[in-house]
């Protein structure tokens, strides 16, 4: 090698080295909308719960890999027997990003704001029970107790979703107590935040943390987009990927994809049971009597639906909570086995009968509806279309109709203009509380028959007794009965027909180190301050 | 003829013929679902593979081939006949009739028609059959796709109006609707023609849109909008070429009515 050739490779490598030295560690993934705000308070949308997740600090986490409750700003807590207090022990000598004390002010001062009803925050309205007062004791300058009106289930773990903010900073928004904190914001492009100087964690080995400098959140909707610049190089995750793009980055690079298994998401399809919905009355009959819909439950062929739409990335779903949620889930039930036979059986003893393949009712009426669902959601309606093949098998004729989604709510939670409809829940919350508004009958999301002044069946007049039981029970095993049996009611009324849970599937470059995907929000990033970055990726960038 | 003409004419004699003859060609036909073989490659027994819910690639694209060829024409000529009705009309009556009516149709084509299809498509009745469902669809472009036409006749039959042998034959005491239907409305036919021909490419292709938002024929009869749709989420062309087809056919098909329309119109100009 000529002495030239030496001092050019030479020089690259200093040049490698240098550029790599000036960008520091730095993550970079996508966010799929604009952060509506970013007062943590506020947050009400998936971008500002990233930004929020990433730079506040809260006194309580729940870790989302074994999803129990650990300490964070708080050394310790106690919460009263009556579940209407709950008293912190804060750590101490902890700052906030701009250089500000932690103390008990802050907690107090959060709380107010948090509840304060001009404020309209959506994380507050989880915590209003009775006249929605709340009064914080600052017992010492380590020790606050928070005192309710009335008991709030779940308290504790509430907290998780409460990022302190500074009393004292004149930048509220600017002082974190959170790993990371927004440097810069360019709407509609990026926004880059940096490492907290001020952080309180260290590693097991006592270094400061986070481990990473920067993490850029690049803005971009469209997730074609996002896969390429992935594959690409330029980006190092992506926090949930549709089955499709997943296997064919498992195709390219199988060391970057991660199936967590079964998620919190549910898909399921419902009939409409409204009284005074505009469908022909005999249709209502069939709508609203349990084995009809238990047969067509029973003719889904759920094990399809997984293999065939998702790929094998989801599971049949068993009912309102998902398997992944470790606590609530009654595993006692199981998914609704596939059996055509026994569902046409079960008809036929209803007094339906089969005539020429077209299944009819004791009217003579040709058995036939209309699933609606949202256009543009392609596994929705590859499931409607493969429902509608299923139940063709037992002669019932299905006319499967995709509309908008301001159509589909107008018609779904308006004017009940519809038969039944495929849909889906976004679970986040592994409290069934989360879930009052679908299964109490005066319920806006109670689907298949909203907003009932008193409850029209004794089942759902049950459930309604067993939800306000579970939330207002303070002891976890009798809450955890409680929503057991309703559970075993939604079962084995099928007023919701749960088809599958999807799996949670993520995607993480193998530069990323310490990255363990799970199933909770954020699935990729919960333990961003501990993620690191290979060198020689940062050069490359 | 020229050669390009010729060839255009060609192909889609071909495209139709074979989409006519889909039973024959795809006997599988483009419902049935082969569950143990989703999105598989071609084969002796899928000649394009099979879709994302294992239905024979093939017979979707001949069937969907043969709704679109079928019933855009049709759309077309419901669009053209209100366009004749509206414009020809207008132009010939003129004055405050053609002031209204172009008024009318300059407010028709300033609605969003992407917004007002996917309204009018909401407020339809549910529970329809595929068949129907793809009959409204065409329905629907037809009825609200005349106000392009319209403007065009409108100019053309204002035109006619004023020519001399139209003067010549009110001199003669031909009035009212009879000089309209004798006089004016044969020689708006090569407008009329151009018109129709230049909808059917339209409506075809406003159906694909509406298919690839989710919003055209509905399952499990395929057209070539759902068709394209199976390319959302496509990251590289030599992933599986063989679903380029479809849109490959749109391209030839679109080609050839270009290449058709272009020397119609050198003629009618020559």
């Amino acid at each position: 090698m000529s002495r030239r050739i030496f001092l050019r490779h030479l020089l690259c490598l200093v040049l490698l080295i240098g550029s790599a030295a000036g960008q520091g560690s730095e993550l970079r993934f996508c966010l799929r909308a604009e952060p509506k705000t970013f007062d943590p308070l506020k947050v009400d949308d998936d971008a500002s719960l990233t930004i929020r997740y990433l730079t506040g600090g809260v006194l309580v986490r729940v870790n989302r890999q074994t999803q129990g409750l650990e300490p964070e700003l708080a050394e310790s807590w106690k919460l009263s027997k009556d579940a209407r207090q709950i008293t912190f022990k804060l750590r101490r000598g902890l700052r906030f990003s701009d250089g500000a004390p932690f103390s008990a002010d802050d907690v107090a001062y959060t709380v107010k704001r948090l509840m304060d009803p001009e404020l309209h925050s959506s994380t507050g309205d989880a915590f209003r029970s009775g006249n929605s007062k709340v009064e914080t004791k600052i017992l010492a300058p380590d020790q606050i107790a928070v005192i309710f009106s009335a008991p709030v289930v779940g308290l504790d773990r509430l907290f998780d979703q409460v990022a302190i903010v500074s009393s004292h900073s004149a930048n509220k928004d600017g002082a974190v107590l959170g790993p990371f904190m927004v440097a810069e914001y360019k709407p509609g492009a990026n926004i880059l935040l940096k490492r907290n100087p001020n952080y309180w964690k260290k590693d097991s080995q006592g270094r400061a943390l986070p481990f990473l400098d920067s993490i850029r959140l690049d803005i971009q909707p469209n997730r074609d987009v996002e896969v390429l610049r992935f594959r690409r190089g330029e980006l190092d995750l992506i926090n949930s990927i549709d089955t499709e793009y997943y296997d064919r980055l498992a195709s390219s690079s199988p060391a970057v994809v991660h199936d967590a298994g079964p998620s919190l998401d549910s898909e399921f399809m419902w009939f409409n049971q409204v009284a005074t919905a505009p469908i022909p009355a005999y249709k209502r009959d069939w709508f609203r009597s349990t084995s009809f819909r238990n047969a067509i439950s029973a003719a889904i062929n759920r094990d399809d639906l997984s293999r065939v739409v998702f790929n094998g990335h989801a599971q049949p779903a068993v009912g309102p909570v998902s398997p992944a949620n470790k606590f609530w889930f009654n595993s006692h039930l199981h998914a609704e086995p596939y059996k055509p036979d026994s569902a046409l059986q079960r008809l036929l003893a209803d007094g339906f009968r089969l005539q020429d393949g077209t299944l009819r009712d004791k009217a003579g009426n040709a058995v036939e509806f209309s699933i609606v669902t949202n256009a543009g959601n392609k596994y929705r309606e590859r499931m409607a279309v493969l429902i509608q093949e299923d139940l063709s098998k037992i002669g019932v004729k299905v006319n499967v109709v995709t509309l908008d989604f301001p159509s589909l709510i107008e018609r779904i939670a308006q004017k009940f203009n519809y038969e039944a409809a495929i849909l889906g829940f976004q679970n986040v919350d592994l409290d069934p509380n989360g879930q009052m508004n679908i299964w109490l009958s005066s319920a806006e999301n109670h689907a298949w028959n909203p907003q009932q002044k008193s409850p029209e069946t004794a089942w759902e007049a049950e459930m309604d007794r067993l939800m306000r039981e579970q939330a207002s029970a303070t002891d976890p095993k009798k809450r955890k009965a409680a929503f057991d049996r309703v559970q075993e009611i939604v079962a084995e009324q099928a007023p919701f027909i749960y088809l599958i849970n999807k799996n949670a599937l993520s995607a993480v470059s193998t530069s990323v180190e310490g990255a363990s995907p799970v199933i909770l929000h954020p699935q990729t990033y919960w333990n961003a301050d501990r993620l690191t970055l290979h060198s020689a990726s940062q050069a490359s960038r | 003829m020229n050669l390009a003409r010729t060839l255009a004419c060609v192909v889609l004699l071909l495209v139709c013929v074979v989409s006519l003859g889909a039973g024959w060609f795809a006997p599988s036909g483009y419902a049935r679902q082969f569950r143990e073989a989703p999105s598989s490659p071609p084969s002796r027994q899928h000649w394009l593979g099979t879709d994302d819910i294992g239905r024979d690639r093939f017979a979707r694209v001949l069937y969907g081939t043969r709704i679109s060829l079928l019933l855009a024409p049709a759309a077309a000529l419901i669009s053209t006949l209100l366009a004749a009705l509206v414009g020809g009309l207008a132009g010939y009556l003129g004055g405050i009739w053609l002031r209204l009516a172009t008024g009318f149709t300059d407010l028709f084509l300033s609605l969003p028609w992407l917004f007002l299809l996917i309204t009018v498509r909401a407020l339809l009745p549910l529970n329809v059959s595929p068949l129907v469902s793809v009959l409204i669809t065409f329905l629907i472009l037809g009825l609200l796709g005349w106000a392009a036409s319209a403007r065009v006749l409108a100019a053309s039959a204002q035109t006619l109006r004023s020519s001399d042998f139209v003067l010549q034959a009110r001199a003669t005491g031909v009035r009212g609707f009879r000089l309209f239907l004798v006089h004016v409305l044969p020689n708006l036919k090569p407008v009329l023609y151009a018109q129709f021909w230049i909808s059917i490419p339209v409506f075809i292709l406003s159906e694909a849109n509406l298919g690839i938002l989710g919003l055209g024929v509905a399952e499990p009869l395929p057209s070539w909008g759902s068709l394209l749709r199976e390319l959302e989420g496509m990251m590289s062309f030599r992933d599986e070429p063989w679903r380029l087809v479809p849109l490959l056919l749109l391209i030839v098909v679109m080609t050839s009515f270009q290449t058709l329309l272009t020397d119609e119109t050198e003629e009618v100009a020559a």
